[in-house]
């Protein structure tokens, strides 16, 4: 589905992003982990076009993203859930959720999946009318999540949304990840919290400094000795 | 009673304040630019409504209609010209082609023949692009804020002086539009223009804030103004949006212009820049790049002015910077901005 060969990214005259490949088969989890710096928001950011690829190749699902204008990615099916949430802090929750009306065109789909985004997190219904600015962490993770589910994608890529969130929610979030997979999504995640990232998907890539230095399927690298030692704390 | 017709012909002219001020507001809060050629944007408004109603006859209602359009047109080619390009990096086509209109405007102040210009401007087009292909040169954007500022000063000065170039620099009478004035009490009366200025002012901010907070369009620009990034991921065009925020401020201005030039029946190429300045006070007054704040700061201030000008006409000024002094010093952001904390 997502295809990426040779990816480089710059910021400045800062080589950020040195050449990786990886890719993302339908319906799969895929996870980049990595310390801080590694690259991962970069690569997201390459994929969603927040950041110009300087050289490479990114292919979604036979589209060349490099000819695509960022905001018609969504258009195509692949939505990004951002680092830090990137919530419209002073919309309301429900027009948060109803900005995916602007690609949308039938309002019977949006009120659809409305529904069903609030059936996934009962705990946004409440706050409709709410200012965004004003919920919880874990509520704006939940929030940042469903803006993205409601144009329906085909593929999600997630920026570390365990960030900054108590263990209970955390698990909340990828209970809602796994139910995205059952639900037939493709997932690309980025997560720090490497042991929850490997255990949720089926294969990963470990980022290093801009390039990939250990790939494979997530149960056979939380068995490998590096990875313990460098990302799983023991 | 004299209290009450004072108050009510500043909120008149404070109603204009406030569509202009508008301008300034949705333009700063999408994309942090303080627009100096907003305030020229009324002249070139009111010049387009002199001359509907002076050359083609037509009614003040359809020159009014007819100069928002054109200067909705004239707002999207600035930013388009002028501030585009300092945000994203212009292609080096747009450079060359930008090279050989300057070099053909150049020409034909020299030569004659607007085919030798033509061709001549077309060498320096194509050897621009041979040279910077030569050398490897690749765009850079993301200007400085300040560079953006001044480009703003710059844009405003061209339009002065191109309209001082054809229209000379002399003041032209306005045609009289609204006259009459409404009488009660057998003392008191009330002119119908300021009655008519407030009504449409006060209609229009009413439109625009239920476009602003119910369409989709509307709703791209909160999102934009907010965080663009965040916007693209929505799948919003951020160019098109921001091209629709400059053309609605600009179509306010051009109301404001009319109505301004309707009460105050004189123009010239220079009358933008005054006032202008007044309206982007009122902005900052309320809080520069909160809607309502630029209501609220435009009706503010022609209050002020009408009260100040009962007492003694040469204090009026004085006065409204007073206010917006003492505003600033106790809240910065304006009475309605927000508290943003710069991040470093």
């Amino acid at each position: 589905m997502l295809e990426v060969k040779d990816l480089h990214v710059h910021y400045g005259a800062i080589h950020a992003i040195k050449g990786i490949s990886f890719h993302v088969g339908e319906g799969e989890i895929v996870s980049l982990i990595g310390a801080n710096g590694a690259g991962k928001t970069t690569t997201l950011q390459a994929m969603s076009g927040l950041k110009k690829i300087s050289g490479g190749f990114v292919a979604f699902m036979g589209n060349d993203l490099a000819k695509i204008k960022p905001e018609k990615i969504l258009r195509l099916g692949m939505a990004h859930v951002p680092e830090g949430r990137r919530i419209f802090s002073r919309m309301s929750v429900q027009e948060n959720l109803e900005m995916s009306a602007y690609i949308v065109k039938s309002k019977e789909q949006v009120q659809e999946e409305f529904k069903h985004v609030l059936e996934l997190f009962p705990r946004l219904g409440e706050r409709l009318k709410q200012r965004a600015g004003t919920l919880s962490g874990g509520e704006q993770q939940m929030l940042a999540i469903s803006r993205a589910l409601m144009s329906r994608p085909k593929m999600i890529l997630m920026d570390e949304p365990s960030m900054g969130l108590s263990p209970i929610l955390v698990k909340e979030i990828f209970r809602i990840v796994a139910q995205c997979k059952k639900d037939g999504m493709t997932i690309l995640l980025v997560e720090q919290n490497a042991s929850i990232a490997l255990s949720i998907s089926d294969r990963a890539y470990v980022l290093e400094t801009g390039r990939i230095a250990l790939e494979g399927n997530s149960s056979e690298l939380m068995g490998n000795v590096e990875v313990k030692k460098a990302y799983l704390g023991g | 009673m004299v209290l009450l017709q004072q108050v009510i012909s500043g909120l008149s002219i404070g109603s204009v304040y406030a569509l202009v001020a508008l301008g300034y507001t949705m333009v700063y809060g999408i994309v942090q630019l303080i627009n100096f050629a907003h305030g020229d944007i009324i002249m070139v408004g009111s010049y387009a409504v002199f001359f509907a109603i002076n050359q083609l006859g037509a009614p003040f209602w359809l020159a009014i209609l007819a100069s928002m359009l054109f200067c909705a047109a004239i707002g999207v080619l600035m930013e388009k010209v002028a501030y585009k390009p300092l945000r994203n990096p212009p292609s080096r086509r747009a450079l060359a082609f930008a090279a050989g209109l300057i070099a053909f405007m150049l020409l034909l102040m020299f030569v004659i023949s607007i085919a030798i210009a033509l061709m001549a401007a077309l060498c320096v087009c194509v050897a621009a692009l041979f040279l910077t292909k030569r050398i490897g040169w690749s765009p850079k954007g993301g200007a400085p804020r300040i560079s953006a500022l001044i480009t703003a000063i710059g844009v405003s000065l061209f339009l002065q002086n191109i309209f001082m170039l054809a229209f000379s620099p002399d003041p032209k009478p306005f045609p009289s539009v609204m006259e009459g004035t409404l009488k009660y009490g057998g003392r008191y009366s009330i002119s119908y223009g300021a009655l008519a200025t407030m009504a449409i002012s006060v209609g229009l901010m009413a439109a625009l804030s239920i476009f602003i907070s119910r369409t989709k369009m509307g709703r791209a620009m909160r999102a934009v103004s907010e965080d663009a990034g965040a916007a693209v991921l929505m799948g919003v065009n951020v160019n098109s949006t921001i091209s629709a925020t400059f053309a609605i401020g600009s179509a306010l201005a051009a109301v404001g212009g009319a109505l301004y030039s309707a009460s105050y029946p004189q123009i010239d190429p220079f009358m933008g820049s005054q006032f202008g300045l007044k309206a982007f006070i009122a902005a900052v007054l309320g809080g520069i790049g909160v809607v309502p704040g630029a209501m609220l700061g435009g009706f503010a201030m022609g209050v002020a002015e009408s009260l100040t000008k009962a007492v003694d006409s040469r204090w009026s000024d004085a006065v409204v910077f007073l206010i917006l002094i003492i505003v600033l010093l106790f809240k910065p952001s304006g009475v309605l901005g927000k508290n943003t904390k710069e991040k470093v």
